[in-house]
Formats: structure tokens, sequence, C-alpha cells
């Protein structure tokens, strides 16, 4: 084999074993997307825990919050309007959350919608994982 | 006929029967039949992936046999405002989940409960609710409004509170278990 092929061949190779790292998400990649678009540099855990604590009016003149269906505690599972159990949502509890970006975009943009009434900022989005990811 | 032939033929007979008991199609879920309809298939269990994934993780997943096609069509055309709460998708899992509902929807003449569906509704109607179609109402009349609001129930949306076994479209009348 040339040299120039056995080079080509362990480019492909390389690229290759670097894919499946490449394509995971993490809660903490998720997290550097947001500070990238927000511009800031650190996430409060404060702020998320009130993110998910702050009651606000919901459409049907009650009110509602994250806590609501999540429930107090985000190691235990929560219960969805109609009653469907809902998984944790720490990743300690519950390792599959924030391991697909899209499925946490998706969540996100419904979710705040219905609590807040329009979308989570970035700065939100990421104070939120800097608070579940301190549970263990 | 010596005993070892005919043991043969037993064992035989048992395996053929066993495995053609065993690979009846899984995909006919059999309901309740106590109505004179004999044993046929009540509601096909279907599944599409997208459907599976977007639509039973708030909810189960409502088989697509309960409602005509005109009402997934409105239904999947207010996905931001879905009963009150937002559920919207990007429109080609919408689209490709609306294919799916409209090939296997009550008008599609593939269950005896969407044929039962829509004999109960006026020409053109759209329902949004199964639990508004008159047929639901019909099967449902004997269970009281206290009951529906237990808290074990939560709402007449939440089939499997006592159909046990609804995740896989079966509603066997005689397999209802109602919570305390």
């Amino acid at each position: 084999m040339s040299e120039p092929r056995v080079m080509s061949s362990l480019i492909v190779l390389c690229g290759l074993l670097a894919l499946p790292a490449a394509a995971a998400d993490t809660a903490r990649s998720q997290q550097d997307r947001y500070a990238a678009v927000a511009g800031v540099q650190a996430f409060s855990d404060s702020r998320g825990s009130a993110l998910y604590r702050t009651e606000h009016a919901s459409r049907n003149g009650g009110t509602v919050s994250c806590a609501a269906c999540h429930g107090a505690d985000p190691r235990q599972p929560g219960k969805t309007r109609v009653g469907k159990r809902i998984e944790p949502l720490a990743p300690s509890a519950n390792p599959e959350r924030f391991s697909d970006a899209a499925k946490t975009e998706k969540w996100f943009r419904r979710n705040c919608q219905d609590v807040l009434q329009r979308e989570c900022t970035p700065q939100e989005k990421g104070d939120f994982i800097a608070w579940l990811i301190n549970f263990k | 006929m010596n005993y070892l032939l005919r043991g043969v033929l037993v064992v035989g007979s048992v395996a053929a029967l066993s495995l053609a008991a065993f690979s009846l199609p899984v995909s006919e879920a059999r309901g309740d039949n106590d109505e004179g309809e004999g044993r046929g298939t009540l509601m096909p269990r279907v599944a599409n992936k997208a459907w599976q994934q977007e639509c039973a993780s708030c909810h189960i997943g409502f088989a697509p046999g309960f409602l005509p096609k005109a009402s997934w069509r409105k239904m999947m055309g207010n996905l931001d405002n879905h009963f009150g709460d937002n559920a919207s998708l990007d429109p080609a899992t919408r689209d490709e989940i609306l294919r799916f509902l409209e090939a296997n929807a009550a008008d599609s003449g593939s269950s005896k409960i969407g044929s039962k569906t829509m004999r109960s509704l006026a020409p053109g109607a759209a329902p949004q609710r199964i639990t508004e179609t008159r047929w639901f109402v019909n099967e449902h009349d004997e269970v009281s409004r206290a009951t529906w609001k237990r808290k074990s129930v939560g709402s007449a949306a939440n089939c499997a509170a006592c159909h046990k076994q609804a995740e896989k479209g079966q509603f066997d009348e005689h397999r209802v278990s109602i919570p305390k």
C-alpha cells in the first residue's frame, strides 16, 4: 500500500472513531451551546430552581409550574395531567435526560410555552440544567 | 401402531399445534366481544415509531381507529393548543404521524371499533375527544361521574387506569378493574 493511501485510511479510521463521541449529547454540551448563544460565562442553579418552582397563571385560570407535573423532587417520577408517568428529570436518576439535544429543545419549546406562555431563553435553559445536574 | 410411533405422533402434533398457536398474528389484538359480533378484530394493533414517541409521552397512544380522518386532520393542524397544552411538532414529523393516523382511522375500514364509531357519528363530523363519541359514551354509561374524578383515574383520557392492557390495544370488558 502506498503511503498516501495508508494516510487516507488512517484519516478515515480516526474519523470513524471520533464520530460516536461527537454525536452524543450531554447536559454539559447543551449548556455550552446555550452559553455560546446567550453570551454568558456561568449558569446559576438557584435561578434554575426558581424557574422550576415558580407558579404562573395558566390558560385555564389556575396556576401552573414545572413542578406541578414533574413533582417537587426532580429525582422522582412525575405525572402528566392525564395521569401518565413522567420519568425523572435529574440525569442522576434518569441517564437518558439531556442525551439528545433535539429532544431537549422540543420539550423546552412545548413546556415553556405551557408554563411561561413563551419560549425559554438560552440563559434560562442553561440555569435549569445547572440546577438539575447538581442532584446526585 | 406401536407405542413409540404413537408417542412420536402425539408429541409431533402438540408441537405443531403450539407452533401454530404462537405464530398467530400478534398484530391483531382482540377486545371485548360480548355484543354478538363474534370474535373479530376489534382494534388492530398498529404502531408507528414517531406516533409512539410523540403521541404517547403525555397520554397513552390513542388508537387511530377511535376517530375518523377528519378528526385527526383537525387535531394535527392545531397542536400548538392541544387541549390547552403545547404539543407542537416539526412539520415532517407531524405529516408522517398524520399519514399513519389517516391510514388507520375509524373510516379506513380497518377495525370494528372504527365501524362502531362511524355508525354513531353524523356525516362529516370531526370530534376531537374520543370520550365524546356516542360509541364511547354508550360503552361507559355504567361508570359514574364520581368514578371518573377519582385521583387514581385522573381523567377519562387515562384508559389504562381501568383497562390495564390499553397500551397494547386491548380493552376487554371482562378484564376491566376500576381503581379505588
